[in-house]
């Protein structure tokens, strides 16, 4: 287990108090000036080596992303978005920063700021974490009071303003390029890359955008060094992670661990168990709804980072872990998160659109047994339609976890759903248009 | 995106009230100059706000011609964002989340608690008008699951018999206290706590 003194996150429990003083005697605010007295290319520099990647589910390098900003500022100004539109199913980090550590998130955007040249900052907070949102406002307020941020912010000659901007209930919106368009004041639909936010972004300018957790991180990275937090975790998995344990285990809990923790550590030792014991264990989601599940059988060796589960078909995505225990119906689970994603496209991409709705309907059936043989085939077709064909990865999201309960439960599926059309039940089903074929007296 | 119509009985005018019209220009100053079509997500939420927590069509009128944007931009914004009730909703507005990590907890008994004190259907006021629920996508507690949304607070961990607690107590015109309802801290593993021990009493 890590040790608490290697935790970047210490009031994660709120045991400490999230306002500046405490925040202070936590060590945040403490020589922001030195660490930017050190310069641009030494902050990049820094956070490249201890190979800090984004934690808000792509995993991209974070040094290499800032990297991307123009090095010189022309005629457009830049600009830095954090995403806390946290909306992902099974994911609730976010929130507890905002509530608990918003002093690490603002010095984050201090130096983040400084190291892309943004003047101006803004985070993007989802509506419902209305309550959070103020928190974070009012910890703003007395960043700005204390002159952290502001003209001159901290001491560093820095400018930097920070806004908050509430999302309204759309999924879409964590995605890069919609966010953008939420702040812009338009629909939140996608938009094409290239070309790239980092160059063309928000307003036309260039912009640098990354997720709570990775921004609240960086401070402590370079406070304790990049060799310390390449230490944790293993090559191009460093650092700590807030894991989010929910669904069928005794304690769900969020929890800061190291990259790399064996999942059954995690669900055992931090979550308290699954409930029914470990062999009532049915299957884990382990990255949010859009990362397909994993087996029991696997869970026993499984461990969590980037690398290990895509070797797995998965994904380490939000590290939002849902356990799922036999005493839940598995197809029913998955045909809910289809009705998420169907609820959630943002409709601009015909089979995103259309086939949200599709594997949503194709999987209520299947759950109730009434799809037919040929259907569990053709719901695979169906998602391999979406991924891939969409502006936006919103297709992959929410065909992954429909392709992973292929994968894994095609026999349940298989099993439940034994109805042959033409054989002699007497069923109707809406899309045969040969109803006749199924009149018995014919 | 989600599927909304405007209520049929809509008022003729709109107007922000002085403090609404205060907080709006704050909320204009916020973005660049030229940019001030970026405020119309916040407008919306005052003007939401202003009119006992739904958005007639005259207010987008109003917004549209308060940023100097055309009407349909902003009517798009308002259908397509969830958050925003084009039609009237109680003054206590009760969102249960039902995905995957709520409903594997149980959120259906939440929906059933719902359905037996508030009303049969949702989006439906209650007989004192008072309160009307919905289901609603994540809401982002997972690990405080299940839990509902009533007005801006939280309303966690919670079961069947604590569901009709709270909507008891608002139909008696209280508000109930919000955040977990088994009385642990915030996120924490309850009883089973292993990291952060030396700080608690720190």
């Amino acid at each position: 287990m890590l040790k608490d003194q290697d935790r970047i996150f210490k009031n994660l429990y709120n045991d400490l108090g999230s306002d500046i003083n405490s925040s202070q005697k936590r060590g945040d605010w403490v020589n922001t000036k030195e660490l930017t007295n050190k310069g641009r290319d030494w902050i990049i520099n820094e956070i490249k080596d201890s190979q800090l990647r984004g934690r808000g589910g792509a995993g991209f390098p974070t040094g290499l992303k800032w990297s991307f900003a123009p090095k010189e500022v022309g005629s457009r100004p830049h600009y830095l978005v954090i995403n806390a539109d946290e909306s992902e199913p099974g994911t609730c980090k976010d929130r507890d920063l905002l509530r608990f550590e918003p002093h690490k998130l603002i010095e984050g955007c201090l130096i983040a700021s400084f190291a892309v040249q943004a003047h101006a900052c803004y985070i993007y907070i989802r509506g419902e974490y209305f309550i959070e949102g103020q928190k974070l406002q009012a910890a703003i307020d007395e960043a700005y009071d204390k002159n952290l941020i502001g003209k001159n912010a901290a001491g560093t000659g820095w400018d930097l303003d920070i806004y908050i901007h509430y999302g309204a209930g759309a999924y879409i919106c964590g995605e890069e390029t919609a966010l953008l368009e939420s702040i812009e004041g338009k629909k939140g639909q996608p938009r094409l890359k290239p070309p790239f936010p980092a160059l063309i972004g928000l307003y036309g300018c260039p912009t640098i955008i990354n997720n709570v957790e990775t921004i609240a991180v960086v401070p402590t990275i370079l406070r304790k060094g990049s060799k310390w937090f390449s230490s944790l975790g293993r090559e191009k998995n460093t650092g700590t992670k807030i894991f989010c344990i929910s669904g069928n285990v005794n304690n769900p809990c969020n929890v800061e661990e190291e990259m790399n923790i064996p999942l059954k550590e995690l669900i055992e030792i931090h979550a308290g168990g699954v409930i029914g014991g470990w062999d009532n264990l049915q299957a884990v989601i382990p990255g949010g709804s859009s990362m397909p599940l994993i087996p029991k059988d696997k869970c026993e060796t499984l461990t969590m980072d980037f690398d290990s589960l895509v070797a797995e078909k998965s994904g380490l995505g939000t590290a939002g872990v849902v356990v799922i225990n036999k005493d839940q119906d598995i197809i029913k689970c998955m045909a809910r998160i289809a009705r998420f994603y169907k609820h959630e496209s943002c409709g601009q991409c015909t089979p995103c659109r259309e086939g949200t709705g599709w594997m949503w309907r194709m999987l209520e059936r299947m759950s109730k047994g009434e799809a037919t043989r040929d259907e569990v085939d053709m719901l695979g077709d169906v998602t391999n339609q979406i991924a891939g064909h969409t502006i936006c990865a919103f297709g992959e999201g929410s065909s992954w976890p429909v392709q992973g309960l292929l994968r894994h439960f095609k026999k349940e599926i298989k099993e439940r759903n034994k109805f042959d059309p033409i054989v002699k039940e007497n069923k109707s089903i809406p899309y045969l248009v040969d109803q006749h074929l199924l009149d018995k007296n014919a | 995106m989600s599927l909304k119509k405007p209520a049929k009985d809509q008022p003729e005018n709109f107007e922000f009230s002085s403090s609404s019209l205060e907080e709006a220009k704050t909320i204009i100053a916020k973005y660049p100059e030229g940019k001030q079509q970026s405020a119309v997500m916040a407008l919306l939420y005052i003007a939401q706000r202003q009119n006992d927590n739904w958005i007639p069509l005259a207010a987008m009128k109003y917004i549209a011609k308060f940023l100097d944007m055309p009407y349909i931009k902003v009517y798009e914004v308002a259908t397509f964002y969830s958050m925003y009730n084009l039609s009237p909703v109680g003054k206590y507005f009760i969102q249960v989340c039902t995905t995957t990590p709520c409903m594997i907890r149980g959120a259906n008994k939440l929906v059933e608690a719902c359905k037996e004190k508030i009303s049969e259907n949702e989006s439906e006021l209650s007989k004192d008008k008072t309160c009307s629920w919905m289901e609603v996508e994540c809401l982002g507690a997972c690990v405080n699951a299940p839990m509902m949304q009533i007005n801006d607070n939280y309303y966690e961990d919670l079961d069947k018999e604590k569901t009709l607690k709270i909507l008891e107590s608002l139909l008696k015109g209280e508000t109930p206290k919000p955040g977990s309802y088994r009385g642990r801290i915030n996120n924490e593993p309850e009883n089973n706590r292993k990291t952060l021990l030396d700080l608690n009493n720190a």
